[in-house]
């Protein structure tokens, strides 16, 4: 049987693809895609909300958010060194990210200017990457599957710290009120965003199914989301920002209104309000690593050299 | 070292971690990191695959230090386990004993 034949019948079987198998380099490059701009999502998602830590408005918060944030370096770290059973280096997916080459999830390109921003992010952003990752969990490559089932296990806290912080606010006194409904109108339409373009507009989607790597299309997970989050954002109080949003009893399904597509498109070309910033930070914070990694690599040079003398 | 000449210093050894969950069971592949020497491996290890006491204890190793099968092997490698069905205990027939009936039995 040719590589060819084995490799789609493994996929139809639902067989997970191994680092060492052959696989056709189509599949190998929109892996390597996906999975990077996951991994820098991750690195990049950090920074929203490390604005805030120094800013918590309790020592309970800000640990939460502390061990939130860490918890999405791990996140990338696990699905960088995954990418690189593919063949890429870490450092180069690390280098593409700072020379501004690569892509990663346009929600961070936002601004969190609130304390109610963060709960939005662990609510809503974390709720909706958490519909894209349990899809993941099922994915045809074995070492992106195996991230995702690690990940999703943390996700549940980000999203459960997050929709506290909502919750919390939305009983608060009106200040609060009206600072989480603003920031629920500020997140609601980049969020939904976030699955990626309809799928009448999107180059990737078929392929991606076909091969398995994706379980579900944009649409229906944007759908899955929304039915999700909308009765619990009513429970809370909060007003979904939508003036056509409406329930189709029939369906069962919540229907929205028209998404802004070319915002997307803008802030995907680099012209959201906080792309610059981000790429800078990311930059100044490796450069202020470097001293850092070098005392680590000289520190066990001179380790091998002193064991070398001993031996 | 000059701020040129810098690209050893990102690139670290690839190190494979293995986690046990708890005592008594098998050490399991849980993924890799980067880092300088062991020491830092094991650490990093730790901080990113056993936040939530997955783990009671790591090894790492250096993935270079790794020899592993050929998936396209896998028929010819595999294959002298195949065809010994008497490995397996289905293979074999013995008498059944009566079932004890018990007394406090359900």
């Amino acid at each position: 049987m040719k590589e060819q034949d084995k490799f789609q019948e493994k996929i139809e079987q639902d067989e997970k693809i191994e680092p060492k198998d052959w696989m056709p380099d189509r599949y190998r490059n929109q892996l390597i895609r996906m999975m990077s701009q996951h991994a820098h999502s991750e690195i990049v998602g950090m920074l929203p909300e490390g604005n805030w830590i120094t800013r918590a408005p309790s020592l309970r918060r800000k640990m939460g958010l502390l061990a939130k944030v860490q918890d999405e370096a791990g996140h990338g770290m696990y699905i960088y060194s995954n990418t690189e059973t593919l063949g890429i280096s870490r450092q180069e997916m690390i280098d593409q990210l700072l020379k501004g080459e690569a892509k990663y999830s346009n929600i961070f390109n936002y601004p969190t200017l609130s304390w109610a921003d963060i709960g939005m992010i662990g609510w809503l952003v974390d709720g909706a990457a958490m519909v894209n990752q349990t899809m993941l969990v099922k994915t045809s490559y074995g070492p992106y599957s195996r991230a995702m089932i690690r990940i999703c296990k943390e996700e549940n806290f980000h999203r459960k710290q997050g929709h506290e912080i909502v919750a919390t606010l939305a009983n608060g006194i009106p200040e609060q009120q009206e600072m989480v409904q603003d920031a629920l109108n500020r997140w609601w339409w980049p969020t939904l965003m976030m699955f990626g373009p309809p799928d009448s507009n999107s180059p990737h989607t078929n392929e991606l199914m076909q091969w398995k790597v994706k379980r579900k299309s944009n649409d229906e997970l944007r759908q899955d989301f929304i039915d999700r989050v909308i009765p619990e954002a009513h429970q809370m109080g909060l007003k979904i920002p939508d003036p056509d949003l409406i329930f189709n009893e029939e369906t069962g399904h919540w229907e929205i209104g028209e998404i802004d597509w070319d915002e997307f498109w803008q802030v995907i070309k680099g012209n959201g309000p906080m792309n610059h910033e981000r790429l800078e930070t990311r930059r100044k914070a490796h450069e202020s690593g470097r001293w850092v990694r070098e005392a680590a690599e000289a520190y066990a040079h001179k380790q091998k050299l002193q064991q070398q003398k001993a031996s | 070292m000059s701020e040129e000449e810098h690209s050893t210093n990102d690139q670290w050894p690839l190190w494979e971690v293995f986690t046990q969950k708890k005592r008594g069971a098998p050490h399991q592949h849980a993924g890799s990191v980067h880092a300088p020497d062991p020491e830092m491996a094991l650490q990093n290890a730790r901080d990113v695959y056993a936040r939530r006491s997955e783990a009671v204890n790591i090894w790492v190793v250096p993935s270079s230090e790794i020899t592993a099968s050929n998936p396209s092997d896998k028929e010819s490698f595999f294959d002298p386990a195949d065809d010994k069905i008497y490995r397996h205990p289905q293979f074999y027939e013995v008498p059944r004993a009566a079932k004890k009936r018990t007394s406090s039995g359900s």
